[in-house]
């Protein structure tokens, strides 16, 4: 029996007939010719976000993302106009990494006047234009106009930056769509209290959006986090979305959250009652404008039950808003076709008093107990999906937005394939 | 070390630790035994040390006040394994981690 109403068609995949409702192949996960397809096809072409604007506060601050799936390292700076630029991390001499400290991929954050290479101190302003050259009369006809900085699409939207490697894609709003678009205005500015999470993961990177793309497993791989009671009350509905909604190549599932605050305390754990924060975040909303009214993208069923809206920003960005007041953000970064940097941002309103920062290292302490447990599933799936005993997977109706994930990676691979000829 | 009220928690003195690498560390070195020591002692002051730190801006913490705070969220860190796991480590977590790089200092 249904506990929320589905669409007219019958079914939340049904709705989107595109996406068909047979089993699902997972070849995509394990193939490493699939995973090199995706790296030009998807990596080199779409938006990826790599930060947000509070981690480049002034002029001259800096931070390097490695790219090993676009085969590439980039800075991103502040420049003295203020703009947000970013850049290869490549000198153009002799093709030195010109950003990092001891270890050449380890990535490095800071503030600086310009970048000197290592190698042989070639200058850079923040602004990417070569100002100094070493012994520059040993050189033939060198333009320094002609060696800046390769510079690399960066565009800002709500405070994420983002990078597209393809200098005629399409600008960044647009690829955001109406999913984004629905989004704007909601107070991320205000949010700037973070608690920044990093794992590699034995997996593929699409394997991880699929753990955090369903709620279907969290009665069952969590049910040890509730109560008993309230584990196996959980397990007996099982979990249904209050919404999906898809507008290719993004998506996202609102869920009820009834644990924030719970209806019945007993419902939750000793440390949970008496600071007033679990799972779901702080249970009091921080004293900021912009959540009531919510944007319109938030919550799109109106329903009073609503707990937490998940985007995914395809083809790696997850941004989780929460009832409380507070958001979250997952990042997977593939090194390989079976391991990925998983890094998971959650943002606060600053706490003022030691309470509220009490209650906030519950909710990522929390975090972390949950993530534990999905991120070792998925070592063991990579494993068992490589033997190719079975290459095809049934996906229910909650699983809408997995089926979605490697259908839209699959179209990507395919149609770059065919303008390739 | 601590506030004069909470002299009771001093004995518990090795749990104030600067960043969450530290308190996990702890907590997984530890044996149930001396974290429910610990949880026995300081979850029944939680809430008067919540209310002794009200009086002050999380960011200006006196030294014996921000221990008080560094050791609540050490309270917070074995929370899991006394509530509700019955062990230090996560179960089903196997060889996965999750490292905290950045986290708001107080």
């Amino acid at each position: 029996m249904p506990h929320f109403s589905k669409p007219a068609a019958g079914s939340w995949t049904e709705h989107y007939p595109e996406l068909g409702t047979r089993p699902v192949d997972y070849t995509d996960s394990i193939d490493p010719a699939c995973y090199a397809a995706e790296q030009t096809a998807i990596f080199k072409k779409t938006w990826l976000n790599v930060g947000r604007v509070e981690q480049l506060p002034k002029t001259g601050s800096y931070f390097t993302k490695e790219l090993a799936v676009a085969d590439t390292s980039l800075v991103l700076v502040r420049g003295k106009d203020k703009r947000i630029r970013a850049f290869h991390n490549l000198c153009r001499h002799r093709g030195n990494k010109l950003v990092w400290n001891d270890y050449p991929g380890e990535e490095v954050k800071g503030t600086c006047r310009q970048f000197t290479c290592k190698y042989h101190a070639w200058r850079y302003d923040l602004e990417g234009n070569l100002t100094f050259v070493q012994q520059e009369k040993e050189f033939f006809d060198l333009d320094k106009a002609d060696f800046g900085l390769k510079s690399v699409r960066c565009e800002v939207w709500e405070g994420f930056i983002f990078v597209n490697l393809d200098p005629d894609a399409a600008p960044l709003s647009q690829y955001l769509g109406e999913l984004g678009k629905g989004l704007e205005g909601y107070p991320f500015h205000e949010m700037t209290e973070v608690f920044t999470y990093k794992a590699e993961v034995g997996s593929n990177w699409k394997l991880f959006i699929d753990a955090f793309a369903e709620f279907y497993h969290a009665p069952v791989l969590h049910q040890k986090q509730a109560t008993k009671e309230e584990a196996e009350k959980l397990l007996g509905y099982g979990f249904e979305a209050l919404h999906y909604d898809i507008r290719s190549p993004h998506s996202m599932i609102s869920s009820w959250g009834g644990m924030s605050p719970p209806k019945d305390p007993s419902m939750v754990k000793p440390i949970e009652r008496v600071l007033r924060s679990g799972l779901f975040g702080p249970w009091d909303r921080p004293d900021i404008e912009g959540l009531d009214p919510l944007p319109p993208g938030v919550n799109p069923a109106g329903h009073r039950a609503w707990g937490v809206d998940s985007f995914h920003f395809f083809p790696n960005f997850m941004l989780l808003i929460w009832a409380p007041g507070w958001y979250l953000t997952y990042h997977y970064w593939p090194t390989a076709v079976d391991r990925h940097i998983f890094e998971a941002n959650l943002y606060f309103v600053p706490a003022k008093t030691a309470r509220e920062r009490l209650a906030h290292e519950l909710a990522a302490v929390t975090f972390k107990e949950y993530a534990l447990q999905d991120a070792n599933t998925l070592e063991a799936t990579q494993t068992m999906l490589k033997s190719r005993a079975v290459t095809e997977f049934p996906l229910n109706d909650q699983e809408i937005l997995l089926r979605h994930l490697h259908k839209v990676a699959g179209d990507y691979v395919k149609e770059h394939a065919d303008a390739a000829g | 070390m601590l506030p004069a009220e909470f002299a009771a928690l001093e004995p518990y003195g090795d749990w104030i630790l600067e960043t969450e690498r530290e308190r996990y560390e702890k907590r997984l070195a530890s044996s149930m035994e001396e974290m429910q020591a610990f949880y026995d002692a300081a979850f029944p002051l939680l809430e008067s040390a919540s209310k002794h730190l009200d009086a002050f801006t999380v960011g200006e913490l006196p030294e014996p006040e921000r221990n008080l705070l560094l050791l609540m969220f050490s309270l917070v860190m074995v929370s899991f394994p006394i509530e509700v796991w019955k062990q230090a480590r996560v179960p089903d977590s196997g060889a996965a981690y999750l490292d905290l790089l950045v986290e708001p200092r107080v």
